[in-house]
């Protein structure tokens, strides 16, 4: 059978950096094709070849047999390819309705267009205001609207870059099982990721890129997570070490804690009472809009309650989920990140005078110590890729001293290794003595990494024992009692 | 840090100049005057002698250099101050209702007085649009924008109205007393406030690279979200800050306008010292040095004009458009620039 879309030899260069070589794809009719790397293999590059972002500098874009030139986003359109991007590509601004008209290029009245999108989104089983605001919603509703706006194109072919990355464990089920479905409708689908398990349990084939090369291709038949991730990584993945654990003082007291919502969805924080301890690392379980933006927030001191108490031992780090807006600068360089996230405590800042040499040798031992791949402290947050930020990020908080850690979603969009790097300096600060506390979107990770888990349904906490079970702690958190 | 260093700021700047110079050559050429006379008469007029300099140049630099320097500051906090006209003009209005009450005081009493009442005034008209912002939620551009008339209608009506002069034949002030009149480099026209802009200059680059404060002032304007949640830095307190001391180096500026230069308020005391002076601080990058260097050229363009119109009949405000032409140029160019870096880093994902 012909392929739907074929990817033949292709090479891509950006610079003196080769970013893919010589890399052929077949994606065939009515499958979902994973195609597996960590960050910085390839995968996003690849893809954005294929809807026409960037251009090959080598190889052809065949679609059903003909070799297309695909110039732009346009020109894929027409193809029937579409893409769901990693990173949000929606106008804040505007209603989601109207980010749908501005994808699709569809002209209709404004009550019209409403009509249509909440079909599509209907379609497949969401609930979409078209009319809200896209900077309004939260992340995972974000997420959902940029598989819309691929869907109401009527896309065959779709590419989705690392779709659950930002979704909660609940949401990112909801729409693996809807690219499934997506294939009895005729769409085939590439699902770019570097979760293993998503792979396995949805897509028939699987293509692994390591460093811009194909390494593997096969069906996920023939293989296993074990042989996927060796392929992805070129080694076995890091193997996470025991620790004991001693819990010490409280450090976390909240009583009868009532926080208002942030955002314009979701649960805010109602009547929340728990304890946490130095020397532990307790996982808040959620999926997003619960009410755990706000508990995390209120522990850190950003937000004031609306009723009750909350006592927070001090320093308090926090680590906040979005790397690029709220925990770096992006324009600063390392340094400058540094000399922020530290304040009047560090000791380049005495006296309200800057030391700019103590803070930059500073800057430069954490890099080392932290194993940040940068050019050197002069560099700027942005020039980093996402994993190194998010050490810089990580070692800004633990030079702190933190007596309480607040970390939300702090691997997310990491590669493996990142992540289990980042799992590991948690647990070091713990077994140091620090009070973790954590929001992982993923209940899996969350359950490896947290010694306690408290769940967050519609704005409830309640307390689970380390012992309890993956399925009792997912039920509570979609709000099913007892 | 994150500098351009001078070759980078610079170069572009010089070249801009060049090239909004020949644009208004062209243009007057086009319309039929001598060009040639026009621009030497230009050149004459800023650097022709040491008096031009000195008493036509640098007192002219001495206001855009002061609100210059305001403006920046507000600008790296993230405050747009557009109504730096109307802070120059509400510290004029109380320097001169302070400095005709105090003719009888010794000398640097009177002065010091005179200068922190424009200082007071122009950062009680910044108070408005703060409290506007915090309070309410009204964009700083548009309440800085609009009291900027405000306060021009005020002056209007001051000067036929309390300040009028004694006759009440002339819509200005009596002339300031000697007393609160700055004193000058003897046989020029330049007064202290020279002095004032340079220190202030070096007092606000002093602050911004070496201190914590102005590191924090920086965080804020670049990304007030991360200032907030990672730097802890109370971004309100900052935008208030930074627009009143913003309002302060305004109507500091026009305190010493009338004690410096006019020794009286009138209708139009100001050419719009406050909105050329947000191109000064633009142009250098919100650098406090820098804004003396680009304060004095376009002084000199200024200076460079009214001699234009009294030698070559060339209407004066035909040196808009080289100030226009530089801005867009340099503009176009970091635009340029920009777009050169974005595809280096576009390289990187």
């Amino acid at each position: 059978m012909q392929p739907l879309l074929q990817l033949s030899r292709i090479s891509k260069r950006f610079g003196g950096v080769e970013a893919l070589r010589d890399v052929s794809f077949t994606l065939a009719a009515g499958e979902i094709h994973a195609l597996l790397g960590e960050n910085g293999a390839g995968k996003s590059t690849l893809m954005n070849i294929a809807v026409g972002l960037l251009h090959p500098d080598a190889g052809d874009i065949v679609v059903n047999g003909v070799t297309r030139a695909v110039r732009s986003p346009l020109d894929a359109r027409r193809l029937g390819i579409g893409m769901v991007h990693q990173h949000f590509t929606s106008i804040p601004a505007f209603t989601v309705a109207e980010n749908v008209a501005l994808a699709t290029g569809w002209r209709l009245r404004p009550g019209e267009l409403s009509a249509r999108v909440r079909k599509v989104a209907g379609e497949i089983g969401w609930d979409l205001d078209p009319d809200a605001r896209v900077q309004e919603l939260s992340a995972g509703l974000k997420q959902r609207l940029e598989v819309v706006k691929a869907l109401a194109t009527n896309a065959t072919i779709l590419l989705l870059d690392e779709p659950s990355s930002v979704l909660s464990p609940v949401d990112a089920e909801a729409l693996l099982s809807i690219i499934q479905g997506l294939r009895a409708r005729g769409v085939s689908s590439v699902l770019i990721t570097h979760k293993l398990s998503e792979a396995i349990s949805v897509a028939d084939r699987v293509t692994v890129l390591r460093r811009g090369a194909v390494v593997h291709e096969g069906t996920v038949a023939a293989t296993s997570s074990a042989a996927l991730a060796i392929h992805m990584l070129g080694a076995p993945p890091p193997k996470a070490a025991a620790r004991s654990r001693t819990t010490g003082e409280t450090r976390v007291t909240a009583d009868r804690l009532v926080v208002p919502r942030m955002g314009a969805s979701g649960s805010g924080l109602r009547e929340a009472s728990f304890t946490a301890r130095a020397g532990e690392i307790v996982g808040i379980a959620a999926v997003e809009g619960n009410g755990e933006r706000e508990l995390l927030r209120a522990i850190a001191g950003l937000v004031a309650p609306g009723s009750g108490t909350i006592t927070v031992a001090s320093p308090v780090a926090f680590i906040p989920e979005d790397r690029t807006s709220e925990a770096l600068i992006g324009e600063f360089s390392l340094t400058e990140n540094m000399i922020l996230s530290q304040g009047a405590a560090a000791p380049w800042a005495q006296r309200a005078w800057l030391d700019w040499k103590s803070a930059a040798q500073r800057t430069s031992e954490l890099i080392e110590q932290f194993a940040v791949r940068a050019t050197g402290p002069e560099a700027t947050a942005r020039s980093l890729s996402g994993g190194n930020q998010q050490r810089m990020v990580i070692a800004g908080a633990l030079e702190r001293n933190p007596a309480v850690l607040v970390a939300e979603n702090v691997t997310r969009g990491l590669d493996l290794r990142a992540t289990a790097e980042i799992h590991e300096r948690l647990r070091q600060a713990a077994v140091a003595g620090v009070c973790v506390i954590l929001h992982l979107a993923d209940l899996d990770e969350l359950l490896e990494v947290s010694d306690r888990i408290l769940v967050m349904a519609n704005g409830v906490l309640s307390d689970f024992a380390s012992d309890a079970t993956r399925l009792e702690i997912g039920r509570r958190m979609l709000g099913v009692v007892g | 840090m994150t500098r351009t260093g001078w070759s980078g700021t610079l170069l572009p700047t010089v070249g801009a100049l060049a090239v909004g110079l020949a644009a208004l050559g062209l243009g007057l050429a086009l319309s039929g005057y001598d060009a040639i006379a026009a621009l030497a008469a230009m050149w004459r007029g800023a650097f022709g002698s040491a008096d031009a300099v000195v008493s036509s140049l640098l007192p002219r630099a001495i206001p855009l250099i002061l609100i210059g320097l305001g403006v920046g500051l507000a600008f790296r906090a993230g405050a747009l101050n557009i109504g730096a006209e109307g802070q120059f003009y509400a510290g004029a209005m109380m320097a001169t209702w302070v400095g005709l009450a105090v003719g009888s005081w010794p000398r640097p009493l009177a002065i010091s007085v005179v200068l922190a009442a424009g200082c007071v005034a122009g950062l009680l008209w910044a108070v408005v649009p703060v409290v506007l912002r915090l309070r309410f939620g009204v964009l700083e551009v548009i309440s800085t924008l609009l009291l900027n008339f405000v306060a021009e209608a005020v002056v209007s009506w001051m000067v036929v109205g309390p300040l009028q002069e004694s006759r009440h034949i002339y819509p200005q002030s009596d002339p300031l007393p000697v007393a609160a009149r700055l004193p000058l480099l003897p046989g020029t026209r330049l007064h202290l406030g020279a002095l004032l802009a340079l220190g202030l200059a070096l007092g606000l680059w002093v602050f911004g690279r070496k201190t914590l404060a102005g590191f924090q002032l920086r965080a804020t304007g670049t990304n007030p979200l991360a200032a907030r949640v990672i730097g802890g830095i109370n971004t309100d307190r900052v935008f208030a800050g930074a627009m009143l001391a913003s309002g302060a180096c305004a109507g500091l500026a026009g305190g010493t306008e009338v004690s410096g230069t006019t020794y009286a308020l009138f209708q139009n005391l100001s050419p719009g010292y406050g909105f050329t002076a947000i191109a000064v601080a633009l142009l250098a990058r919100l650098n406090p040095l820098g804004t003396v260097l680009t304060g004095l050229l376009f002084a000199a363009l200024e200076a460079g004009a009214s001699a234009m119109q009294r030698e070559a009949g060339v209407p004066a405000v035909s040196v808009f458009i080289v100030e226009a032409v530089i801005i867009l140029t340099v503009l176009l160019g970091d635009v340029t620039r920009r777009k050169m870096l974005a595809g280096a880093v576009g390289a990187e994902s």
